[in-house]
């Protein structure tokens, strides 16, 4: 399923990734992912929080930049060969991975791959095609990690 | 050529300081002999463009003035100013008042938008450009049998060619190698016994720091004086150039607008720069009332063009602030002095000799964007090269989750910036509200290139 996640602009600098989680902590939204991209110039931390639309508004409030991007999350067993399954789905075919990140789902032996697909719904279809799971909100992560507003 | 040779060529000369030179006759001129020849001059030029440059005709119409009312030299104050935008919204030629077959030579500056300031030169022009410029050289201890390196840049640009002249005239030998390319100056400086250079001192402080990773110590060299201009410098600059070069570093002025190099120089005592005053006829004014400033007073400096043929021009409007510093040098020259130029009055950078202005930076930002990001320029002096960084904030619209959007918006405006510059730019992509909002353009710049 599609999950909306956060982007958030930093310069490389000391301190600079740690005002915005900061905010977020005090106000009580939970991080459930992160990944930072990191260049010389530039970071983006990227982020999946419980209730997205009431943390982005937080971060722009306090004047962060921040941009909200549908990305394709799915569940894979947390073994050797679970994401080369998933990669394998897309070979051959023109769907583009943007970037990904990965991190482990604690309940059960399996892990979370958050994508970020150039065209979202071919991949999606191409995903279910190949009969691959996409994280259901309800099913795995209980009502609110992805948010109201990130169910489709 | 041999009896030119013969006169500088006794040793005791070079060591007994400076010594008179025939090139510098005319800067000893009696003042009475000098003003006479200026109002002289000045009525000519009025004449001239008057009769020959619409612009200037409708605007001495405009105030009532004829040529017959230039009686003393101080009516020069009632004449109309001429500003930077006038020579750009009259490209290419609009300011001419010689026929395009008088015209020998054009160059051409940059302007504040990306159309360029034409200038042009009849053989008189070139002949008073030449002679300004072997004075200067004069001026800075320079003769024939001295070996100059030019290393301003030739082309549009006035410097590389304004100095290859004069040094000609002078009866020096030019090695006309323009700028860049540093490991050959020094080889070049080294090797064929280079007794003096000119060329932007940020770049010369370039060479230096250069020379010393090549294990080539400038002090070693005959090399004994630069003429350096094209940019602001500070007295530290000179004190850092002369030390580690072993030179003696001589600020030269000059603007394409009024002839190019050789408007005005420093002599031995390098206590301000003599105005060639029989050519350019100098004016300090309160910059924002445009009312002229007693002598010693800080104001822009104006200048008239007295001989220039092929595009004179009235009370130009420099926007470099200086003085004009009472009393007669110890070097005897009547020429009057103005002060090393310290800072402008409009917001035009200068960065390796090269003309900035932040409207240019902000063209190229809303080129990209539709509404103007914030953005500070932040100058500096790395290995005295001067370094020029336009920090942007990144808006919503620019903003991207992917490293690869943003890194191509990065290129670009770097890119964009190169072209319209003229000058590498390095951008920096900053977050939201971290550069300081402030009323005047001034505080978008911060100069740090103090050393």
């Amino acid at each position: 399923m599609k999950v909306t996640q956060l982007s958030i602009f930093a310069e490389n600098k000391p301190g600079h990734i740690l005002a915005p989680c900061r905010l977020l902590a005090d106000n009580g939204v939970d991080i459930r992912a992160l990944s930072l991209a990191d260049t010389q110039r530039f970071g983006i931390l990227r982020l999946i929080v419980s209730g997205w639309q009431a943390a982005a508004n937080l971060l722009e409030e306090a004047g962060f930049l921040v941009r909200a991007t549908e990305v394709v999350a799915v569940v894979v067993p947390d073994h050797p060969g679970g994401l080369v399954r998933v990669l394998s789905a897309f070979e051959g075919t023109p769907i583009n991975i943007e970037y990904m990140y990965a991190f482990p789902f604690a309940r059960e032996e399996r892990a979370v791959l958050i994508f970020r697909f150039d065209d979202p719904d071919a991949a999606i279809e191409r995903l279910r095609e190949a009969g691959i799971a996409m994280a259901e909100r309800q099913e795995l992560f209980g009502d609110d990690l992805f948010g109201t507003e990130a169910a489709r | 050529m041999s009896a030119r040779g013969e006169r500088f060529a006794t040793p005791v000369l070079s060591t007994t300081g400076p010594v008179f030179q025939p090139a510098s006759a005319l800067d000893y001129i009696p003042r009475t002999q000098l003003e006479q020849l200026q109002l002289n001059r000045l009525r000519a030029v009025v004449e001239r463009v008057w009769a020959r440059v619409p612009l200037f005709r409708s605007r001495l119409d405009e105030l009532g003035i004829v040529p017959e009312d230039i009686r003393a030299l101080d009516d020069a104050s009632r004449l109309p100013f001429t500003v930077k935008t006038d020579l750009r919204d009259t490209y290419p030629f609009g300011l001419f008042a010689s026929p395009m077959r008088d015209i020998v030579r054009l160059h051409a500056s940059s302007g504040t938008t990306g159309k360029p300031i034409v200038v042009a030169y009849t053989g008189a022009d070139l002949e008073v450009w030449s002679q300004a410029m072997e004075r200067a050289f004069a001026a800075c201890g320079l003769h024939d049998g001295d070996i100059i390196q030019n290393a301003y840049g030739y082309g549009l640009f006035t410097g590389g060619l304004g100095a290859h002249y004069g040094a000609e005239r002078l009866g020096a030998t030019v090695i006309p190698i323009s700028g860049g390319n540093t490991d050959r100056q020094i080889m070049v400086m080294r090797d064929f016994g280079v007794t003096a250079i000119c060329c932007t001192p940020s770049y010369f402080l370039h060479m230096v720091d250069r020379a010393a990773e090549l294990d080539v110590d400038l002090r070693d060299l005959p090399v004994r004086a630069g003429v350096f201009g094209a940019e602001p410098w500070t007295e530290a600059m000179r004190v850092r150039i002369e030390a580690m070069a072993g030179i003696k570093a001589f600020d030269i002025y000059g603007l394409s607008e009024i002839i190019g190099p050789g408007v005005a120089v420093e002599c031995e005592y390098q206590d301000g720069l003599h105005i060639f005053e029989d050519h350019f006829y100098p004016e300090i004014i309160d910059p924002e009332t445009g009312e002229p400033m007693p002598t010693g007073a800080e104001g822009e400096l104006v200048l008239t063009t007295l001989s220039k043929q092929a595009m004179p021009v009235l009370r130009y409007r420099t926007r470099d602030i200086t003085a004009l510093l009472p009393g007669p040098c110890p070097c005897g020259r009547t020429l009057r002095r103005m002060r090393r130029i310290s800072r402008r009055s409009d917001d035009m950078l200068i960065i390796r000799g090269v003309n900035v202005f932040p409207s240019q930076i902000e063209s190229v930002l809303l080129e990209m964007e539709d509404t103007m990001p914030h953005y500070q320029i932040i100058l500096t002096r790395e290995h005295g090269l001067d370094q020029i960084e336009v920090q942007v904030e990144v808006t919503a619209r620019m903003f991207s989750d992917t490293v690869g959007a943003l890194e191509t918006l990065h290129d670009q405006l770097a890119d964009a910036m190169e072209r319209v510059l003229q000058v590498r730019t390095a951008i920096t992509l900053v977050e939201p509200h971290t550069i300081p909002r402030s009323e005047g353009k001034s505080r978008r710049v911060i100069d740090r290139r103090s050393s």
